[in-house]
Parts: structure tokens; C-alpha cells; sequence
């Protein structure tokens, strides 16, 4: 019980900071319509050459606003002097690594679900019959990349070059997520139902939960440094 | 070490590349005994301070409360101690009220409403409870972390510089609580700048310099000019 209110605790206080503060989420909203614009000039009307390339496109968006969200994890804690709290705090440390994960899952549904609706708007698709599967896709990948996201986000937080190092470290670890995100979407916005990505489903859901077990069994050691 | 002894530390050394900043340095403060920590800047004061804390490791030696060690049972050492750092551990953007709920809980302490106002009463925050920190000086938020200690229950307390930033009826409040709290067998270890009334809490003076304890002698005794010519013999000769 403790273990989940203390995870409870640092989600709570990290999306209280950020509805007040709105810091990272102003900058994201911002980057994604930019984002949006870009590829709509670049891309045109063009229906053919759009349809094969929308699913990188919208993943482009979503790992680009990602990178930027989940790179401020700890910034917070830096910026506030609290680093040396969270490591001094008594109890299992995993605790603060699912509540950051927790709080980062949220924003990014915040900002995905919202570079969705632009794309529909922008691109003008039909995503009415692709949307459930897309909803477990997105989920999915998301979910991997938060947990990796946080993880080495704690880890470069002191690194003086952390800007750089997190996505260079980031994103190839994240290459079977992108991947079996990318021909998911693809195959969802061709058409196919869930079923015929069932095995990319499941290489997201493992990547998930090898991701996962990495931060729990991890993050003790990385924010004691 | 003592029977009494709650913080103990025993040869620690702590190296920053080539350079020792604690070179064989041992401590000892006992239940209900205050140590004030002094010594120039960079003289290893506050390295001191987080290796007793666990928030940082020893190259050599050891250091533990109340006879867990603070590397191998860092754990049980959090549970013991209570820190008050340089910085104050508070967000800006969370009210008084819901800095302390946070901490508390995170602490595997949690606090009722009552119990938190309670305590912002205590350092005079009571009316600023529900205001946000950015809003407060930098003396507010050095009381708010002040109010964190008093939810806690801790054996030990590490405190640096513990009244710097505070007016005068806040430090006479930190006067009281720091008594009281050692007499209840609390053991207390801080470190200080100041020769004022900061030092009328401490039971003993100890002084670093060069990487060692230069100087550890009890207070009672001392004339008020005793402690800034004993620092200036220690301190800035072995610094």
C-alpha cells in the first residue's frame, strides 16, 4: 500500500506542477503544430503520397514531442534542489521511477491524443474504423518509450550534455517500439483490423515488459548514482 | 564508540580525484548531544554532512547511526535521520501544505491536514499554507523545510547551516525545537558559519581544517570570544 501511494505521491505532485506551471506542456503543443505544418506544406495534397507516408509521419510527431516531454523529467527536481530528497527519501526508489512514468504516460496521452486530432484535421483522414487499434498501438509504444524515456532521463540528468546524450541513447533502444509501432500504424490506416498486427501487438507488449522490468530493477542504482 | 553513541563516524576519508577533502576524519555524537560543524569553505563540512546522510559514499572508513551503517544499511539510516540541506527541497509551484503532504508521503510518513498545519503553525507559515513557494523568500522556504523535520520522528538530525535566512523569531523557534529535541536523546550534527546564537544549541565544537578534525572540544566552558579565536587557531591555519 505504501509502495503505491508513495508511486502515487510523485505522479500526483509531477502533473500538479506541470498543470500549474504548463512548462513543458506550452512547449509541446507548440512544437507538434509546428511539426504539423511543416509536413503539411512539405507533403501537399497529394492523397497517394500521403497515405504512405502518414504513419511515419505521425510517429515522427509523437517520438519528437516525446523526446522533448520526457527529456524534462527530472528537471523539475534539479531546478528545485529535490534530487537529494527523492534519494534520501526511505523505501523502495522504483516507487519514484513509477510515479515519474506514471506522470509522463499522462502527459504524452495529453499531447498524443491531441497531435491526433490536428493530423485529422490537417491531413484531413478518416480514422473512425482504424481508431480502436490505433488507441492499443499507440498505448502500447508509448508505454515502452516513457519507460525507457524515464529511465534515462534519471540517468543523464547530471550529465552536462544531457540535452544531446538522451535521445542518442534513447532512440536506438526504442528501434523494435518504433518499428513495430510504424507497420502497425501503417497496416491500421490501410485498413487492416487489430487482428492481421497481432504480431507486432505483441512485440510492443514484450518490449513493454522488458522495459518495465529494466526501470523497476534499475532505478534504485541510477538515482543513487 | 560509546554506548550512547548514535552518529559515528571512524576514519573516513573522501577523495574528489587526487584530492582529499576528509583525510581520516572520526566523529562521535552521542544521544541528546549537539555537534557544531565548523571549518572554512570547501573545508569537507558538508561532504561530512551527506556521508552521514547516505548521500554519499566514503572512499575509506565508516560512518553509521545508531549503529546501522550509512553505506551497506543506507536504507535503515534514511529511517533514522532528518536532513536539512543547502537547498530547501521545495517546489515552487506546489503550495506549503502540499509540499509537506508530498514529502511526508514519499517518506512513508504521511501526515493528516491537522498534523501539517500543525506544523507550518509552528514556523509561522500558517497563513501561508495555501500560497504557492515561488510566492515566499527565501527564509519562508527554509521554514517550510524546517516544518518537514518536525512531521518526521527522526534519532538524528544532519543539519546545514540550519538557521541561515531565518529572521529572529524563527530562529528562536529552531532554538526550541533543536533543544527539545535533544532532550529527547536526539543526536544532532551541524554545520555552521556562524559564532552567534547558532552556536548556544551546540554541546560541542568540532573544527575542520585541512581534510581533519582540527579541533573537537566541548563548548561549556567557552567564553563567547573563545570559539572565533579558536577557529581563527584551527580553521584558517589548517585550511
Amino acid at each position: 500500500m505504501s509502495f503505491a501511494r508513495r508511486a502515487l505521491v510523485v505522479a500526483w505532485k509531477d502533473l500538479l506542477v506541470e498543470r500549474r506551471s504548463k512548462e513543458t506542456l506550452n512547449a509541446l503543443i507548440f512544437f507538434a503544430l509546428l511539426l504539423l505544418f511543416v509536413f503539411q506544406f512539405a507533403l501537399g495534397p497529394d492523397r497517394e503520397r500521403l497515405a504512405g507516408v502518414l504513419p511515419g509521419v505521425l510517429w515522427l510527431g509523437f517520438i519528437l514531442s516525446g523526446l522533448l516531454a520526457l527529456g524534462r523529467t527530472f528537471l523539475v527536481e534539479r531546478e528545485h534542489d529535490c534530487w537529494e530528497g527523492l534519494l534520501l527519501a526511505p523505501g523502495d526508489k522504483s516507487a519514484v521511477y513509477l510515479g515519474k512514468l506514471a506522470g509522463n504516460l499522462a502527459l504524452m496521452a495529453v499531447v498524443e491524443t491531441l497531435v491526433l486530432g490536428l493530423f485529422v484535421v490537417f491531413f484531413d483522414i478518416d480514422l473512425a474504423r482504424a481508431f480502436p487499434g490505433l488507441v492499443v498501438v499507440v498505448a502500447l509504444a508509448t508505454l515502452g518509450l516513457a519507460a525507457v524515456g524515464t529511465l534515462f532521463a534519471a540517468m543523464t540528468a547530471h550529465v552536462r550534455a544531457r540535452e544531446v546524450l538522451f535521445p542518442v541513447l534513447l532512440l536506438p533502444v526504442q528501434v523494435p517500439v518504433l518499428l513495430a509501432a510504424v507497420k502497425a500504424t501503417e497496416a491500421l490506416l490501410a485498413g487492416e483490423p487489430l487482428g492481421a498486427v497481432a504480431h507486432w501487438v505483441k512485440l510492443l507488449a514484450a518490449a513493454d515488459v522488458v522495459y518495465l522490468a529494466v526501470g523497476v530493477l534499475t532505478f534504485d542504482a541510477i538515482l543513487e548514482g | 564508540m560509546t554506548a550512547d553513541s548514535v552518529i559515528c563516524v571512524r576514519d573516513v576519508r573522501k577523495l574528489f580525484g587526487a584530492q582529499a577533502v576528509l583525510d581520516r576524519v572520526s566523529l562521535e555524537v552521542r544521544r541528546g548531544e549537539a555537534v557544531a560543524l565548523l571549518g572554512a569553505n570547501g573545508a569537507g563540512k558538508t561532504t561530512l554532512l551527506k556521508i552521514v546522510g547516505t548521500a554519499m559514499r566514503p572512499t575509506a572508513g565508516s560512518a553509521s547511526v545508531a549503529g546501522r551503517d550509512c553505506v551497506r544499511d543506507a536504507e535503515a539510516v534514511r529511517r533514522l535521520i532528518g536532513v536539512v540541506g543547502h537547498g530547501a527541497w521545495v517546489y515552487d509551484d506546489l503550495t506549503a501544505d502540499e509540499n509537506l503532504r508530498f514529502w511526508t508521503t514519499l517518506n512513508g510518513q504521511p501526515a493528516s491536514a491537522d498534523e501539517r498545519a500543525g506544523a507550518l503553525a509552528a514556523v509561522d507559515l500558517d497563513r501561508a499554507a495555501g500560497a504557492r513557494v515561488r510566492t515566499f523568500s527565501a527564509g519562508m522556504k527554509r521554514r517550510l523545510a524546517l516544518a518537514r523535520l518536525t512531521l518526521a520522528r527522526p534519532a538524528a538530525l544532519l543539519l546545514d547551516e540550519p538557521f541561515a535566512g531565518l529572521d529572529q523569531r524563527a530562529k528562536k523557534w529552531l532554538e526550541g525545537y533543536l533543544e527539545a529535541f535533544k532532550g529527547r536523546g536526539g543526536a544532532l550534527l551541524m554545520v555552521t558559519h556562524s559564532f552567534g546564537r547558532e552556536l548556544g544549541v551546540a554541546d560541542r565544537i568540532a573544527i575542520l581544517a585541512g581534510g581533519r578534525i582540527a579541533l573537537d572540544t566541548s563548548r561549556a566552558g567557552l567564553d563567547p570570544d573563545d570559539v572565533p579565536r579558536l577557529y581563527a587557531a584551527h580553521a584558517e591555519d589548517g585550511a
